[in-house]
């Protein structure tokens, strides 16, 4: 394939730029929160710092192949990630333990991260046909919906409820991006407030339990309560400037839960207080209204929703990551892009980050 | 290359301007979120992080007691005293570690090398360095409390057996969960370590037995001890089970098999309800993660301690199937209880000579007579007449060649051959000679102890089959009764009471009569009916003589089977006693059932009766 010069001077430099500065203050972060975590092999920095550069790999590799060439594999791509979804849930099976991974030579990936993406692209591949003047109608929706509850159905499955929310968040997002109906927006949400009274029927006691300490998880002191207190007093106590880098107490004496994950965000709130939680955050506003910015000014549907859906999961893994670790949202596990630990995550993070500069870079073009 | 759709973008661009305002309030919010916690309330929080000594206590719920029908308490909780060290007060004072361990009569160092172990552990968390101490060591520590920095004596609920090993295959044991189990769990999830049943009704109850563990966030001070507790959850013990079994008969049973293995079960055939439940060798039920020498050890012992024989065990039923042969011989027509056949001693078949027992022959007898002294001759003739298959149906009509659906785990179905299932497992028809094997109870036919107890409790209570039960009821710890396991009727064998009746006579008889050959079982004042058998481990050479089953190794020799019930006019027991490598059923097996049934009857034990010089012929062979 012959790359256009004009890629090279459209080459969205600010976007790149934005990603390595948190991918950067992600493993400063990661070296001082994990340092006490034992692991096999190589500490968590150093592996992920391999990620990373894979990540990177992929991110420009992605960027620089036409997107037309996506938009005609869309369904193929999504398939794929389908078929590795149930082969997860048909391997877990039988090595039970890990059936989010599946394992190939040394490494292990998580299919239901890259189901995130193929899932975005599927949606824009469906809704690079407009509707009418009044939007879509919930008549032309079956296949969208097809589209999300198979994968939610398979990783909820595992379970993983996280990445569960993400993919409707990310597609009720994109309805309102594309026009939907309101009156079938409106259709929609009464329908599934109307069921939640009837499952919630179906549910045994134990379960009805569980839910309702997901929401308020005051009720359980001994577990989700006492994660979340140690969370709190961890970036609160970080004060204005913070404890200093290697000096949180909190991550070191291990009582933050997951701090390399889910809660990273408390490691950072503690060492860097108010002043590193607030650069964090204005970072990942500034990749974000960056992103919408690249998916209005899209040349086309296609290239337009691919980069909104990108931006709309960005948007939803931080707001609910940060939302949890500060206390605002019930505890569900979404890690925090770019900056908690875990190789499939920061990879599809990255080939979606390698979306947005493909489509931002091609804006001139065609 | 498809062309891309660039129609209706102005739609993208109008919402652009909502979704950035959307944004904006979605981080405003976190930004509120962020300033009230690192400002407003940061210097309390960062107060609670320097003195984070907030810890996380579990308190485990006591595990349901296992009580036998009358109520006494066979698996409990005692409290288990654990010893734990701060070592962080101890290091303090260096005498207080040579101190503790002359008093728990442990050396410095395995001290040391416990916390070495724990090094990894935050500050002030304490260290378990012994579990499970006596009373001695705890009266010497309590005493001591004072001059020791640091020591932490916990309590704990700790399963224990009062009885040993008794009926420890019914009981079963309890081990660490799994990953497995742990993710697998329908109630509330299991901790990291729990203990759960991993066997017999340990297992089958735990969801009834285990409880709801409670726990406690306390906050410690700066020596880590407890200064006050800010959440608590209050442990819920689990639930209370009522066994069938009776202690008494099961203590009874176990001691009447001596340092012999096998099985034994006794059960009320009326309702079902499993009295005693042996396997032996037995193992000394415990309730924690075994290491794995001892594991390896019972695992690989040769006579299978761990196997519940009486469910898992699968053998030939020998001469007691000679029962089921009567029926279907009765049952088709094919004989009258008064139908004669020869026996010589051996008979002739294909090109073989098939023995009986009996060296010289029974000479001609009928129904009564073979089935008192378990003639195989006889059988051999009957089976011939009748056919595999219909052997085969009323096998099954009884319930041999499938699990009988007791709640205990692992349970075995056994197999009851017929020539469809040769054809179909063997790809090979089902020769003629081959009945004759299977009509006195060998071959391809297997059952458990179990189903032969079935069989018999089937023959005693007019055909109907009762869902063996080893659970009554299931309380709560308040008496309110939870669950309850009534009799329950799982088949009845279709053959006629008149046919039942035939073979009822003919079982009291192998027991009462002059040459039965159950005569070890017979009692003065209650009429037992019973069956011997004995079930080949290895085919015998044709040449061999009956003395010399005591020269062959102990490994090659028969199985020793008596099935039996009591009072004959109203059956209130029925008893399977399988003594594995015994020789024979009526020497091995029948006086184990008999003490059994004297004391579940309550009548006085009486000496063996000898019916005089004819030892041999209360032996049976196959």
């Amino acid at each position: 394939m012959q790359i256009d010069r004009r890629l090279f001077t459209h080459f969205d430099w600010t976007l790149l730029g934005i990603v390595l500065l948190i991918a950067s203050i992600g493993i400063l972060n990661l070296y001082s929160a994990a340092a006490k975590i034992e692991t096999v092999g190589a500490p968590l920095y150093l592996k992920q710092i391999f990620w990373l550069v894979i990540g990177l790999a992929a991110m420009v590799t992605i960027a620089f192949v036409e997107y037309r060439f996506y938009s005609d594999f869309a369904y193929i791509v999504y398939t794929i990630a389908l078929v590795l979804l149930l082969l997860v849930l048909a391997y877990g099976m039988i090595t039970s333990g890990a059936q989010r991974w599946v394992k190939i030579g040394p490494l292990s990936f998580q299919p239901s991260e890259f189901v995130k993406i193929s899932f975005i692209l599927a949606l824009a591949k469906f809704f690079h046909r407009p509707a009418d003047r009044k939007g879509y109608s919930l008549k032309q929706l079956p296949l969208p919906f097809l589209l999300l509850l198979l994968p939610m159905a398979l990783i909820l499955k595992q379970p993983d409820l996280g990445t569960a929310i993400v993919l409707l968040l990310v597609f009720f997002s994109v309805l309102i991006f594309v026009k939907i109906r309101w009156s079938s927006l409106l259709a929609i949400g009464m329908t599934g407030g109307a069921a939640v009274p009837v499952l919630w029927n179906f549910l045994k006691g134990y379960q009805k339990k569980r839910i309702i300490t997901f929401f308020n998880p005051d009720l359980d002191p001994l577990g989700a309560g006492y994660h979340l207190m140690q969370s709190k007093i961890a970036v609160g106590s970080g004060g204005i400037l913070g404890k200093g880098f290697m000096k949180g107490t909190q991550s070191k004496l291990g009582f933050l839960p997951e701090q390399q994950t889910d809660f990273i965000f408390s490691a950072l709130g503690e060492e860097w207080g108010l002043i590193g939680s607030l650069f964090v955050i204005g970072l990942y506003v500034a990749l974000i209204l960056w992103g919408l910015r690249i998916a209005v000014q899209a040349k086309d549907r296609f290239s337009a929703i691919l980069a909104f859906g990108v931006v709309a999961m960005l948007f939803w893994h931080v707001f609910i990551n940060v939302g949890m670790v500060l206390g605002m949202m019930p505890v569900v596990g979404i890690p925090l892009p770019l900056l908690s630990y875990g190789g499939s995550f920061i990879v599809s993070t990255l080939i979606g980050a390698g979306l947005l500069l493909n489509v931002s870079m091609r804006r001139y073009l065609f | 290359m498809m062309e891309l759709n660039t129609q209706k973008m102005e739609d993208f661009k109008g919402r652009h301007k909502y979704f950035v305002v959307f944004v904006g309030l979605a981080f405003f919010l976190i930004f509120i979120r962020l300033w009230s916690l690192h400002v407003i309330k940061g210097s309390e929080l960062r107060h609670l992080s320097e003195n984070n000594r907030i810890r996380l206590l579990e308190n485990l719920a006591d595990r349901g007691m296992l009580l036998d029908r009358r109520g006494r308490v066979l698996a409990h909780n005692r409290p288990s005293f654990e010893v734990y060290l701060v070592p962080e007060d101890a290091k303090a004072n260096p005498e207080v570690l040579a101190k503790i361990a002359e008093m728990l009569n442990m050396t410095q160092d395995e001290i040391e090398e416990k916390i070495e172990a724990q090094k990894g552990r935050a500050p002030f968390r304490p260290v378990k360095i012994k579990s499970d101490i006596d009373w001695n060591e705890l009266a010497v520590l309590e005493s001591n409390r004072v001059n020791l920095p640091g020591l932490l004596v916990d309590v704990r609920p700790r399963r224990a057996y009062d009885y040993g090993d008794l009926a420890c295959h019914l009981i079963g044991y309890l081990g660490e969960a799994d990953e497995n189990e742990l993710r697998q769990s329908k109630g509330p999830p299991y901790r990291m370590g729990a203990l759960i049943g991993k066997y017999g009704v340990e297992y089958r109850w735990e969801d009834d037995l285990r409880g709801v563990d409670g726990g406690q966030q306390i906050e410690v001070d700066a020596l880590g001890r407890e200064v006050r507790p800010l959440g608590v959850v209050e442990p819920f013990p689990g639930n209370n089970l009522s066994l069938t079994i009776d202690l008494e008969l099961q203590k009874t049973a176990e001691e009447a098999y001596q340092d012999k293995n096998g099985a034994l079960i006794a059960m009320d055939p009326k309702t079902g309800r499993i009295l005693a439940m042996v396997s032996k060798p037995s193992f000394e039920p415990f309730a924690r993660n075994i290491s794995t020498e001892e594991w390896k050890a019972l695992v690989e012992n040769p006579y299978h301690p761990l196997t519940n024989k009486g469910i898992q065990g699968q053998y030939p039923a020998g001469s007691v199937f000679k029962i089921v042969t009567a029926i279907a011989g009765l049952e088709s027509g094919v004989i009258n209880p008064n139908t004669p056949f020869p026996c010589a001693g051996t008979f002739h078949y294909g090109n073989r000579d098939f023995r009986c027992w009996k060296q010289g022959g029974h000479g001609t007898l009928s129904l009564h007579r073979a089935i008192v002294e378990s003639c195989d001759v006889y059988f051999y003739q009957l089976g011939l007449k009748v056919g595999v298959d219909l052997i085969a149906h009323y096998a099954k009509e009884f319930g041999l060649g499938k699990a009988t659906g007791i709640l205990l785990p692992h349970e075995k179905p056994g197999t009851v051959p017929s020539s469809s299932w040769k054809k179909k497992r063997l790809g090979v028809p089902w020769y003629s000679g081959e009945t004759l094997s299977f009509s006195v109870g060998q071959g391809y036919l297997s059952t458990t102890p179990l189903q032969l107890l079935m069989l018999i409790s089937g023959v005693a209570n007019e055909g109907k089959l009762l869902l063996p039960q080893v659970v009554e009821k299931v309380e709560d710890i308040y008496g309110n009764v939870l669950k309850e396991y009534p009799p329950q009727e799982i088949g009845r064998a279709n053959v006629s009471q008149k046919t039942l009746q035939i073979v009822q006579e003919a079982l009291k008889g192998a027991v009462n009569d002059p040459h039965g050959t159950g005569s070890a079982c017979s009692l003065k004042e209650i009429k037992v009916a019973g069956k011997t058998g004995t079930a080949q481990v290895v085919a015998l050479p044709e040449d061999f003589k009956r003395g010399d089953m005591n020269r062959i190794p102990a490994k090659f020799r028969d199985h020793a089977w008596f099935v039996a019930y009591a009072p004959f006019e109203d059956p209130k027991i029925a008893v399977v006693v399988l003594v594995e490598h015994g020789g024979f059923g009526a020497s091995a097996a029948a006086p184990i059932a008999k003490k059994v049934i004297e004391q579940y009857l309550g009548v006085n034990p009486s000496p063996p009766q000898k019916t005089a010089g004819e030892e041999n012929d209360s032996d049976d062979a196959d």
